[in-house]
Parts: C-alpha cells; structure tokens; sequence
C-alpha cells in the first residue's frame, strides 16, 4: 500500500484500489455470500418473500438425499438418492478423465520440454493452441459426428474389418469421456510441459550418467520436479470436467446425467432458483474438499499450483 | 546553476535498524564529492534521501540553502544515475535523453535539438534514433549521463554507475566522468565501494561504515592521514601493531607492542583499541637494523606485481608483515627464507583509535 | 532403447497427437461441403455451397453473432483495466495478504461456470438487476479478470523498478510514469490479455446459459441448435470459426518473430560494438 503509493501517488493508487475491490466484492465474495445465504431460504412466490413462510432451514440440501434408487455397486445392490448417485458418478469420471489426460500429456510435455529441437517449438505450439481456441461446443459437436451411429469412426472401423456391428458409441458415460479428454488434455499438458521445462537437463544427464535407466530417471529425477505442474495440471483438468455442462449435455444419454445438469434442471427447468443455490453450493464445497484430499495424500500445497 | 548539499544531523531507521545515523556534511558547490564505503554502510541511503525517494527519519537536507523536505522526487533539482543505469528500453535514445524535457511539455523539434547537444557533449554523436539494447556497455553509460543532464540539474547523484563495466572501460569512464563533471560545473555526488575510484576522481571524499561518517577529506589526506582504523584500512593495505601509548609529544608518541616499542604519530590518545597503522609501501627493507621502528624478519614469500613487489615476512617475535617496493627495474628482489629487517619511519606511521560504530 | 529409436517413437507419439487434435476439427469442417442433410463426412454425397448460405440467411445467428461480438467486447473493456489493476496491487504487496487475495483472484478460475452464473445472478437479483446479457457480462468478467491478471503479474515479474524511479527523478508526475514507462512495458501482455478475455467470452457456455435471461449468443445457438435438429451450416460456422482462430494465430506468430529477428539484430550489434571496444 505504501508502496503503491509512492510509486503511483494517491490518483492512480484510489483507481487500482477501486478497480480490485468491485471485482473481488462485488462479482467474487458477494455474490458466493448470496448463493449461500439463499441456498438456506425456500422457493417462495414474490408476494411471500419476507413473510412469514420465509424462514432458513435445511429443506433444500434435504432434496439431494430424496429418491432412493437401488445402485450397484461393486457387486452390491446399495440403496442410494438419485442425486447422490450422479454427483459420486460425476467425481468418479471426472477422476478417470484426469489420469487419462496424465498419460496422454506426460510424454508430450516431456517431449516438447526436453527432446524437441527448440526451433520447432513455436510451430508445435501453435499448432497445439488452435484447438484450444476453438471453442468448447464445437470441439464436443466433432466428437458427436464422429462418434455417431453412422459417423467416420464406424465406418472406418466396419470398413477395415475390426468390428463386423456398429457401435453405438454415445452410451452411458463412455462419449462424455472421449470428448473430455479431448476437450481438456492440453490443460494437462501446458503446466507439466512448464514444470519440466524448468528442470537442469544437467540433472537428467547426471542420473544417466550414472547408470540410471530411463524409467528410473523419470521415475526419481523428473517426476518429483513436475509434481507442482502436475498438481495444477490435474486440479484444472478435473474442476473443469466436473464443472462441464457442454460435453455431457452433448455427448451424453438420458442414463448418464452430470451433476450439473441437475443443477440445470432445478434452475431453469423448475425455475427453482433457492434449490439450484443449494446444489451449486454443495458441489462448490464438495469438490473443494475431494481435490484438498488429494492433494493432501499427494502431500502438495496450494502455493505450488498457484504459480 | 551547481548547488551545495548540506546534510544537517541526518539519520535514516529502517524498523530498528539505524542505516545512517547522525551525518553531517557540507558539500560544496561545484564540488566532486564520493561516499566510499563497504556495501550496508548507508551510503546508498544517503543518495536516496537526497533524491528524495526516502525520507529522512531525522535531520535536515538542504539543497542549495533550500529545506527539501516534503519535496518529491521530481520537485527536486537533482538528477540520479542509476548503477544499473535504468535507461528506457522501449524508447529510442534521443526520446531517453529528453525524457526529463518531455514531462515538462517542451515541445518535439527543441527536444530533439537538445538531445542531439547533449549526444555530442558526451561524444556519442549519431545515436540519436538508435534503441538502448543496440549500445555498447560505455555507449550506455554515456546515454544515461546526457539524460541525466538534459534536466539541467544542480545536482548529480551517482550510484556505483561504473560497476558493471570491464577493468579498462571503468579506468577510461573515470576519466571522462571527471571531464564532463568539470565542463559542466555541476555537484556531482558520487558512491562507490571502490577506493581506487573515490580517490582518482574525487575532490573529497567522505568515508562511510556502519551508517557514520567516518571522515571527510580530501584524497591525500584520507589515505596518508586517515583518521581511524577503520578508514586506514578501507582505503589501502596496512601493517598492524596493537598496543598501548606511552609518552607524548609534539603529536609523536611511544607506542609499546608485544613486538617492541616504536614512535609514531599520534592525534588523540582518547579512544579504546588504539592501534598502529603503517602502510607497505612506508615499510622498508634492508639487511641492516633501521635507527628506529624496527624488526629482524624472514621472508615467507614474494609475489611479483608487475609495477611493484610484494613481500610478505613474519617477524622473529612472530608478527605478519608486508612490504611493496617499486619495481624500478633495477633493485635486488629479497628471496623467501632471506632473513632481513623491515622498519619504518615515525611520521610514516600513525596511531589511531578502531572506526566509529553504528550507534556509538 | 537407442536414443534414436527413442527420439523416433517420440515423434510418432507427437504425430498421432497432433493428429487426433485436428482430424476431428477438420473432419466437422469438411461436413460443411457435404450434400448431405446431416453433418458428416461419410457418406460423401458431393460438394455443395448450400450451407454457407444457408448460414448467411439465419438471422437467428446474425442476431448472436451481434450479441456475442457485444459481450466480449464489454468483457475485454471490463476485464482488463480489472486485471491490470490488481496485478499492479497484488504486486506490490508480500506475505499472507498476498496469499490470500491471491486464492481469492483466482478461485474463479476454478470454479465451475454453472455455480458463477448461479451467485451472479442470485446477488443482482437481490440488487433488483433482472437477468439479462448484461449479468453474463458480470459473470465472465470475475473469472477472466484473473486470466488478464496472470498475465500483466507475470510481465510485470520482469519490470525494472528503476525505471520508474529513474522517470520521477527527471521529473515526471506519477500519470506521466503511468503512461510513458509502465503501460508501454506492460502492453504485450495486456494486448494478450484482451485477445484471451476476447476468445474466451465468445466460447463462454456455462455462465451465459444462466444469466442470458431470454437473449442468445453464439455458443447457447449453436448448442441450441446441435440438440434440436442439426444442420450442416452449423459445421459451416465451425470452419469459419476455427479459420478466423487459426488466421489470428498464425498472424500472432508472424508478428513475434519479426520482433524477435529485429531484436536478435539489435543485441548483436551492441555485441559487435562491445568487442570492438567502443566506447
């Protein structure tokens, strides 16, 4: 503060000041306070609200643990909410789609940061940035004509006699998966590709040197350095999947519902906006906690991935 | 237009820590001042407070007889030269050099006039729409001296500017800062860690440690009569003798050591730790005892520098000693294992008491 | 595993992925010159033009092509004067208040699309705002405000402080230092800044599905449009799309390196200038 003043007198210090505050007050804290805060009030009509009808409970969370369907799970039949169901599903693939993402990216980071001739460098990476820019629905609409019944992959795959039937490839979670992945797998990329990138070559050379195999060296050298790229990789690439309404929407069928597409449906289907704060706010804090425990047990701090 | 500075009582605390305490000194106009010190003695903390970028925790600075206090940076008559020289990288040379005309709202056609001046004062003609990252090293620094004087300032600040240069290009940047100081006439306050500099280019030069100034003088006298250890050792190499004083008079007095007893000068017999100082080059050689101040010694070894001689010797009663003779050419170089005498005279020699300390 | 055979099936592994990057972009761009009523390639019924004016006409699209255009600019005027500022803020302070407004900025980013769209507009609601195209503004500018943010913090990492002190030294006023020796050194990434806060409120989905009230913009028509009946000029769009991304991008390159070469020429000749010893 001081310093800000010093170096950009009272003026311009007051609109830097002014400009931070509205974004983090007025489009940040303020209205998460709100979210919460309704999430707590029922869905009333406009002539009761602050009536006597208007009071806080629990009544909206109670709507998450209603409709208990019988689920399998490995092996057993467990009676579980519907909606409990699909947020566990949610979690459990958008999981999945991180360790995809991690295999397929780790050897490209790698690659790009260690093995490639940095003059080619500038024309990978462009040509890896355009599909990043292109944008999420119509990533997802190529997979869907891709993937369709009668699409390219099917062809391709009937016409070189690997299958001899059609697949029907958008079923359950499978389509949401493909299209994630594609979707998502340069967020993995990029933050390894800078963690690796800004490890001593001299210490991979050393470790070679001195008779370690290259799995050992990834393994004991290179791997601990991109822990913190790692990190962020997988906490951008699952918030993101889980946080998706685009691809499930798209590449999803009627048995395979993503969480936020129950949050869709309480607030612009049943217009239920008090309900919809609630789940928001559940899935808000739920997938907080899940990516705090993982990077507990992975024993990473916040302040790596903020780099 | 050059000012005198005058600092008046001057401390500076950074949270508890004093980094100038208590400085007091009147530069003159006109005048080549250096602050020489060792890094963290407080002489970069003196420049800042004079350009105004820190304030005085307490005492007064004076420019030109004016208080500057509350006085920002820009309001000052004083331009800084930064040690990493802070040029403007996005802008071409001529636009660097007028910068300081720019915000005052001179108008293009004079600016560049002016720039193309000042290039030809500080011999760097035709670089006018060159861009700093096409200069060399000294080309650079001619740039930030033009732009720094663009402003006409009564005051120019100097902080080690001449540090990150090659040994040849500072020894030449010595003498070209001091030429265009005099054909300018302005105050130039200059700060270095580096005494050879101080000394060469100097008018006076005031000693720093520990956030005290230590001494104020000119060349000459800090480095034949500096007033404390401290200085004496800052300044150049010394042979040490701790003792204590005996009888005094006409500034001379008998100093007994654990080595013998010598005569040397002495200014006050106050102060704890008083020791005596003679330089290596006041030591002198001979195989014969001198008539005073003198040591039976053997050589430990002989390093050849080129223009001078370095012996290194211990003393029979086990003191280290060095002296440098002039290679003239001529002269018998001693051997290691030689067994000789080292003396030197009484008013080469000078008992002082240790440097001021932070506080004290 | 010889280094060769390793560097080689490193370059296959590179191959394929670029491969599955951009065949099924360009496999929904082909369908755009298929004759066929669905989107596809295959079966090939010949090449038509059809779609494009077919998309020409829909003024649907015309009319979100507007809206969208509109949002992002109001996101790219919001969100970077927003992001700018709290670099410089969050730059100029250390320790925990650091961390902490740090986590606050860039939480957004992390937050999912559909939960910002939701307390956007619960908290304008309160506040008597209606929904509207409006909110979705609001709503992407709390997350790529932080975008723009990363950016200027990371340019201005490299900033000599000096420089503005060497400024107000010669006399500059604190504007002055501002607009001739910060924003200048700052604008490579401010200008990145706009073009990702540009691109990414066009593709923005989740926030504007929630806070767009009744209006359309691009990403909601499309996706409208790929759920209920599909046409091809929908992959007409997409090429169009995808070659307006990949011309700018291509222009981006183009432009850094000739800056690159030209600065490459400059260090040069202070090299040449240094060993020749010139002074």
């Amino acid at each position: 503060m001081d310093d800000l003043l010093r170096r950009y007198g009272p003026t311009l210090t007051g609109a830097f000041m002014l400009l931070t505050a509205f974004w983090l007050l007025m489009l940040v804290i303020l209205p998460n306070i709100t979210l919460f805060e309704a999430s707590f009030r029922p869905y009333l009509p406009v002539v009761d609200v602050g009536g006597p009808k208007d009071f806080y409970s629990f009544n909206n969370y109670g709507k998450f643990f209603a409709n208990s369907t019988d689920t399998d799970i490995f092996g057993m039949n467990i009676p579980l909410p519907i909606h409990v169901k699909i947020f566990f599903g949610t979690i459990y693939y958008s999981t999945l789609v991180t360790v995809i993402t991690f295999v397929v990216a780790y050897p490209l980071a790698f690659y790009l940061a260690k093995v490639v001739s940095p003059k080619s460098l500038p024309t990978l990476f462009l040509l890896l940035f355009v599909p990043l820019w292109v944008s999420e629905v119509l990533r997802s609409f190529a997979w869907w004509i891709i993937l369709a019944l009668k699409g390219p992959l099917n062809a391709i795959l009937l016409g070189t006699g690997i299958l001899d039937q059609p697949v029907r490839w958008i079923m359950g979670y499978r389509a949401i998966i493909i299209g994630l992945v594609y979707t998502y797998v340069l967020f993995m990329v990029f933050p390894i590709y800078n963690a690796i990138q800004s490890l001593d070559t001299n210490q991979i050379e050393a470790a070679q040197d001195l008779g370690s195999p290259w799995w050992r060296t990834h393994l004991r050298v290179i791997l601990p350095h991109a822990k913190p790229g790692i990190a962020s990789g997988s906490v951008m690439v699952f918030m993101l999947s889980a946080g998706s309404l685009l691809v499930p929407a798209l590449l999803g069928s009627p048995t395979s519902l993503w969480f936020t597409q129950t949050i869709q449906q309480w607030m612009l289907e049943s217009q239920d906006w008090n309900t919809g704060a609630a789940y928001s706010f559940l899935f808000l804090i739920l997938c907080t906690c899940f990516v705090s425990l993982v990077m507990w047990v992975f024993k990473v701090q916040l302040t790596d991935i903020a780099k | 237009m050059s000012a005198g500075i005058d600092l008046d009582n001057v401390c500076c605390d950074f949270g508890s820590f004093r980094a100038v305490d208590h400085v007091n000194v009147s530069i003159k106009p006109g005048e080549f001042f250096s602050f020489l010190g060792p890094s963290g003695c407080g002489k970069t903390t003196i420049l800042r407070m004079i350009s105004g970028f820190t304030d005085p925790s307490s005492g007064v600075i004076r420019i030109g007889d004016k208080d500057m206090k509350g006085q920002r940076p820009n309001q000052r008559p004083t331009a800084l030269i930064f040690q990493n020289l802070a040029l403007f990288p996005l802008m071409p040379i001529w636009e660097n050099i007028s910068f300081g005309l720019e915000v005052r709202g001179v108008g293009k056609t004079e600016r560049r006039a002016k720039a193309e001046e000042l290039l030809r004062l500080v011999d760097l003609p035709g670089a006018a729409d060159k861009m700093v990252s096409q200069l060399s090293g000294g080309q650079k620094q001619r740039v930030a001296i033009a732009r720094a004087l663009a402003v006409e300032p009564s005051v120019m600040l100097l902080d080690e500017p001449l540090s990150a240069l090659d040994l040849k290009l500072r020894q030449h940047m010595r003498a070209e800062l001091r030429a265009i100081q005099k054909r300018t006439g302005v105050t130039f306050i200059y700060i270095t860690h580096d005494q050879g500099e101080a000394l060469a280019m100097s008018d006076r030069v005031g000693v720093m440690s520990q956030g005290k100034l230590q001494q104020v003088a000119d060349p000459r006298d800090i480095y034949n009569n500096p007033s404390n250890g401290f200085v004496a050792s800052f300044v150049g190499e010394n042979n040490i003798f701790a003792g204590t004083v005996g009888a005094v008079a006409d500034g001379m007095a008998r100093f007994d050591t654990a080595h013998g007893t010598f005569r040397a000068r002495v200014n006050t017999t106050s102060g704890k730790d008083l020791k005596l100082y003679v330089r290596p080059e006041h030591t002198i050689i001979s195989s014969f005892p001198g008539a005073e101040n003198s040591l039976p010694a053997t050589v430990t070894d002989v390093a050849f520098e080129g223009n001078f001689i370095s012996v290194h010797a211990v003393s029979d009663s086990g003191a280290t000693l060095m002296a440098e003779l002039r290679n003239d050419g001529s002269s018998a170089i001693p051997v290691t294992g030689e067994k000789l005498h080292m003396s030197f005279a009484a008013e080469r020699a000078s008992i002082l008491p240790d440097g001021l300390t932070r506080g004290e | 595993m010889t280094e060769k055979l390793r560097r080689t099936l490193y370059n296959i592994y590179m191959a394929a992925f670029l491969f599955y990057l951009l065949v099924p972009l360009a496999l929904m761009g082909g369908a755009a010159f298929n004759d066929s009523k669905l989107p596809s390639v295959y079966p090939w019924k010949g090449l038509t033009d059809r779609w494009f004016i077919d998309l020409w006409n829909d003024e649907t699209m015309w009319y979100s092509f507007r809206n969208t255009i509109l949002v992002a600019l109001a996101v790219v005027l919001l969100a970077v004067p927003i992001g700018t500022a709290a670099a410089i803020v969050i730059n100029s302070i250390s320790g925990k208040v650091r961390s902490v407004l740090y986590g606050v900025m860039v939480a957004p980013v992390l937050a999912p699309g559909a939960v910002i769209g939701i307390s956007t507009i619960l908290f304008w609601n309160k506040l008597n705002v209606p929904t509207g195209l409006h909110l979705s503004v609001l709503g992407q500018v709390s997350y790529i405000a932080a975008f723009v943010m990363l950016m200027v913090l990371a340019r201005l990492q490299s900033f000599d402080e000096n420089l503005e002190e060497a400024a107000l030294d010669l006399g500059a006023s604190h504007g002055q230092v501002m607009r001739r020796i910060l924003l200048p050194h700052l604008y490579p990434a401010i200008g990145a800044g706009a073009a990702i806060a540009f691109f990414q409120s066009i593709e923005n989905f989740n926030i504007t599905l929630f806070t767009r009230g009744t209006s359309q913009t691009l990403t909601v028509y499309v996706f409208s449009k790929v759920r209920a009946g599909i046409t091809p000029s929908i992959n007409a769009l997409a090429l169009l799309l995808i070659l307006v991304t990949f011309s700018a991008a291509v222009i981006y390159e183009v432009r850094r390196r000739r800056a690159a070469t030209i600065e490459a020429a400059r260090e040069a000749e202070a090299r040449r200038a240094d060993e020749a010893g010139i002074i």
